[in-house]
Order: C-alpha cells, then structure tokens, then sequence
C-alpha cells in the first residue's frame, strides 16, 4: 500500500553523501601535512612584528611611482629589451621547431601509409622526439646561467636560451597538432605523389593553421614572461631593473616596473586576441 | 569548345590570378607586415654577439664547460641534500598550486555570472585584481616576497601561488560562465539558494575541468619551483645557484639531474591524473 514512503521524496534535509566528503577532506589534509611542513608553510610569520614593519616600510615607499624622465626613459628602453629579446628568441625558436616538428610527425611518414612505420623512420622519429624532450625540460633559466658562462652578460644568452626551450616546447605541441587533426587530406595527397613538404602545405599546413598560430602567439606571451624573469641573470631588460630596483629598496622605481608590467601583459592579451580573431 | 563558347561559361571554372600578397585594405596584410617589422626590429636593436657565439672558440668553450659536468658528484651525503631540495621544492610546487586553485575559485566567483540573467557581482575590480597577480612573474614575487616572508620556500610557495592564481582566476572564470545552465537552473526554480547552487550543480560539474586546469599548472609550477631558489626561495634552485656559484660542476650536474628527473616525475603523474579524471 505505502510502500514507496511519501517521506523519501521530499528533498533531503542534508547532504546525503556527508560522510564520503568528510572522509576525502581528512584523507587529503592527511596527505597535505607532509607537503606544508617541507615548504616551512608558516604564514602568521608575515604578520610577525619586525617583518610587518619592513614590509609596511617597503610598501609605502611605493607611493608614489618614480616617474622622473631619466628613469622612464631608462624602463622604456628596457622595455623594449624585453619585448625584442622575446621575439628574437621566440623567431630562432621556430626555426628549431617547425624543422624538428616536421621531421619528427607521424603524419607525413610514407611508410606509415601502408600501415606500419619503417624500423628506421620510427627510430628517427623516437630519438627526434627525445631531443625535444632534453631541449624543453631543462628550465631556460638554466640555459642562460650556461650562455652567460660563454658569452658573457648581455642579451645574447637570454635570445638563445628562449630559443632552445621554446623550439623544443613549441617543436612538441605543433608535432601533436599536426597529428591531432583529420588525416585524411594528406594521406590522400601523399598517396597521390606529392612530395611530403606539398602535403604539408596544402594538407596539414590549411587545415590545422589558426591552431599552430594560436599557440604560437600564447607562447610568444609566455616568452616575454620568461625574459623578464632571466634578465634576473642578467641578460638585460627589465628584470635587471627590477632586480637593482628590489635591491637598493627603491620602493618607487618597483612600483613604476610593475605597472610596466601591468601594461605588457594587457597589450599581449589584447594583441593575441585580436590575432586570434585575424586568423583563426 | 564552340558549345562552351555559345553558352558562355567554360565547361571547367577558368583559373583566376591568385589575390594581389599585399593590398591595404586586407587586415592580416597588415598584421603580418608588423609582425615582420617587430621581428626585424628586434634582431636590429639587441647586437647580438653571433660571432661570439658561434665561432669555434664558443663552441670549445661550451664544450669544455658541459664537459666539466661529468661525473656528477653521487657522494651519498651530498645526494641525500638534493632529495631533501627536492622535496622541498616538490612541496612548495603543490602547495602553491593548491593554495592556488581555491584562491582563484574565491576571486572568480565574484568576476563571473552565475546565470545569464544576472550581473556578476564585482566584474572590474576582480578582473583588474586577477591580472595584475599574472602580470608579475613568480621570479619577480619572489624577489617581493623575500622582503616580507625572509629567505626560505616560504617565499617562494607564496610567490608560486600568486602568479597561479592570477592565471588560474582567469580561466575559472572562463570555465564557470560556460558550464552547461541546466542542473543549476532546475535547483534556482526549487529555491535552492546561490551558495548551494555552485556547490552542488555548478561545481560538480567544473571540477574535473578545473582539476585538469591546476594539473596542467603544477606542471609548468615544478619548471619554476626548480628555478625560483636562484634569487633565494629554497628548494633545488637555490642549491644550484649556490654550487654554480662556487663552479662546483660536478654538485651542479647532480641538481640539474634532480630538476629533469623532478620535472619529469611531475609530468607523469599529471598525465596519469588528467587521463584518470577523463575516464
């Protein structure tokens, strides 16, 4: 007679998987704790007396921004330092990895048509992949530590340690592009007789072309974040800046490097977007 | 050929000349001709020292000093102070990540629409908030944060979660406005309120996305937890500054080493992760 009870159709006065989530909750804070005591996570030591004064002495110091000509002229150059520093590299970073990506795709393998790779073109390709692997995992700051034992501080090792990083990070994500797509237009022109680069151009290239750009412009991004963060060691550009601003506690001049940066990362976003929306 | 003629088309469509390449009122033109003049510009002003670079000289150089690399010191004394850096930076990565992610949920719910219907509740200022914590790179927050939190991973956790957050927010926000109306509607007409809206329609749903989000930022964070001890936030970095300091190759090889292996560790398990979430 009443054997569906009215009672289990009304909603739920708790939340009937409590149980589950308490459990997930602690199990995660227990897995956590090892991870907080290693990274010495004790943030009540910000508010500690003597470090709240430093900081507070620091932060006031920046109001208001330097904003003297000399010093602008000096963090518009850098500035521009920066910018050039990433697209010089970001350009020899495509010449590493339009190359590598190419060489090292299984679409435009003409064994792989007939269903199998060749033992040779597969360990070609195994070992191309490997070196883009080296080439990305090794930070580029890295990289310029190295380049700057050579050359000597200047931009130069900051262009070159973008470039192989960025060549081996961009050489890897075009290859899966490239294959993530429909094969189907290049296997056809392949089998056809086009040379491999034609059915690049009129078959991979076309299709899968506003992607490849996209991340093109997100890296080129990401690489002007990078070259501030090497001109730390020196290779020029506004990180530089900062670094002596930060040192000498010229709270002022910290101030104004930062609202630079505030700028860049607002005119690449705009600037991406709009490329986007050229070419995709 | 006549009758093609008389009924004035051509039995195949005639090749036409391919478009003009530059033409000004075409916009990509214009895009592509700045690009180049930035490319060039860029080489123009930076002098570099190519031929410094490349000459035989240069390339002995590196040699000699990748050479200097071998062996990578293994003295088990010294081994057990990279895995104990390591770890550190392993746990500031995560740490950082985490803190991350619910910061940017907290600062993304403000800046996002919960319905089409509404106004999000403080659109500009989060929005203002979210990219001048990406705006600054990690290394820059470091430096920041060294003078409030003293030398230590401390710092560099902090500075770790900062940046993330602000690159984080933004795609949550992203995510949150596009998550499928309907569960959250059908609890919006029972009455539910807002708060138990997000939690048990709107998030549910998200979280794998966001989780995969986060994963994919753990992984480029453990690239710059490994580095960030260059300007003094422990972890792997600052033994690396420290040895390459003191030209001790044989110590640095050992943490680079370290940091691929570390790097690499990461990337798996992420991968493992997201492929796990997918399922």
């Amino acid at each position: 007679m009443s054997g569906v009870a009215p009672a289990g159709r009304l909603a739920p006065r708790h939340d009937p998987a409590w149980l589950g989530r308490l459990f997930w909750t602690a199990a995660a804070l227990a897995l956590l704790w090892p991870l907080l005591v290693a990274s010495e996570f004790r943030p009540w030591t910000l508010l500690g007396h003597e470090n709240l004064a430093v900081t507070a002495r620091f932060v006031r110091g920046f109001l208001p921004p330097a904003l003297a000509p000399d010093f602008l002229w000096r963090v518009a150059r850098e500035t521009w330092r920066t910018v050039a520093i990433a697209t010089a590299g970001m350009t020899l970073a495509l010449g590493v990895a339009v190359p590598l990506a190419l060489l090292s795709t299984r679409v435009l393998s003409l064994s792989a048509l007939g269903g199998r790779m060749a033992r040779g073109a597969f360990w070609m390709r195994q070992a191309l992949r490997a070196l883009l692997v080296v080439l990305r995992s090794v930070p580029e700051l890295v990289w310029a530590l190295v380049f700057v034992r050579v050359v000597g501080l200047g931009p130069t090792s900051g262009v070159f340690a973008i470039a192989l990083t960025y060549g081996g990070m961009l050489g890897k994500v075009y290859g899966e592009i490239l294959e993530s797509g429909d094969a189907h237009v290049t296997a056809t022109l392949l089998r056809n007789g086009s040379g491999r680069l034609q059915a690049f151009l009129f078959g991979l290239l076309p299709q899968n072309g506003a992607e490849l750009a996209s991340y093109t412009v997100y890296r080129w991004e990401c690489a002007i974040r990078s070259s501030v963060v090497l001109g730390f060691v020196g290779a020029g550009g506004l990180g530089q800046l900062l670094d002596g601003s930060m040192k000498m506690f010229e709270g002022g001049e910290v101030a104004t490097i930062l609202l630079v940066f505030f700028a860049l990362v607002a005119v690449a976003d705009w600037l991406s977007a709009a490329l986007r929306r050229v070419l995709g | 050929m006549r009758a093609a003629r008389i009924s004035g088309r051509a039995a195949n469509p005639p090749y036409k000349l391919p478009p003009p390449l530059f033409d000004a009122r075409c916009r990509t033109c214009w895009i592509v001709l700045g690009l180049i003049v930035l490319v060039i510009a860029s080489f123009w002003t930076l002098d570099l020292q190519w031929a410094q670079f490349l000459s035989p000289g240069a390339a002995q150089d590196m040699l000699r000093f990748v050479g200097e690399f071998f062996p990578p010191d293994a003295h088990p004394a010294f081994l057990r102070r990279v895995l104990a850096a390591s770890w550190e930076t392993l746990a500031m990565s995560a740490v950082g990540t985490l803190l991350a992610s619910g910061a940017g949920i907290v600062l993304a719910l403000p800046a996002s629409r919960g319905h089409a219907g509404e106004r999000a509740l403080a659109r500009l200022p989060m929005r203002l908030l979210l990219n001048a914590l990406r705006a600054i790179p990690e290394l820059a927050w470091a430096g920041l944060l060294l003078i409030s939190a003293g030398l230590g991973p401390l710092a560099g956790t902090l500075a770790l979660a900062a940046h993330t957050t602000g690159v984080l927010g933004r795609l949550f926000v992203e995510a949150i406005e596009n998550a499928p109306p309907g569960p959250a509607a059908a609890l919006r007409i029972q009455g539910v309120g807002g708060a138990r809206v997000f939690l048990y329609a709107t998030l549910p749903q998200l979280l794998p996305q966001l989780t995969s989000y986060a994963l994919y930022r753990w992984e480029n964070n453990i690239r710059a937890a490994a580095v960030l001890g260059v300007v003094g936030a422990g972890g792997l970095g600052q033994l690396l500054a420290f040895h390459m300091g003191l030209f001790q190759m044989g110590k640095t090889a050992t943490v680079l080493l370290a940091m691929l292996a570390l790097v690499a560790l990461v990337d798996v398990a992420s991968y493992a992760l997201r492929a796990a979430l997918q399922r």
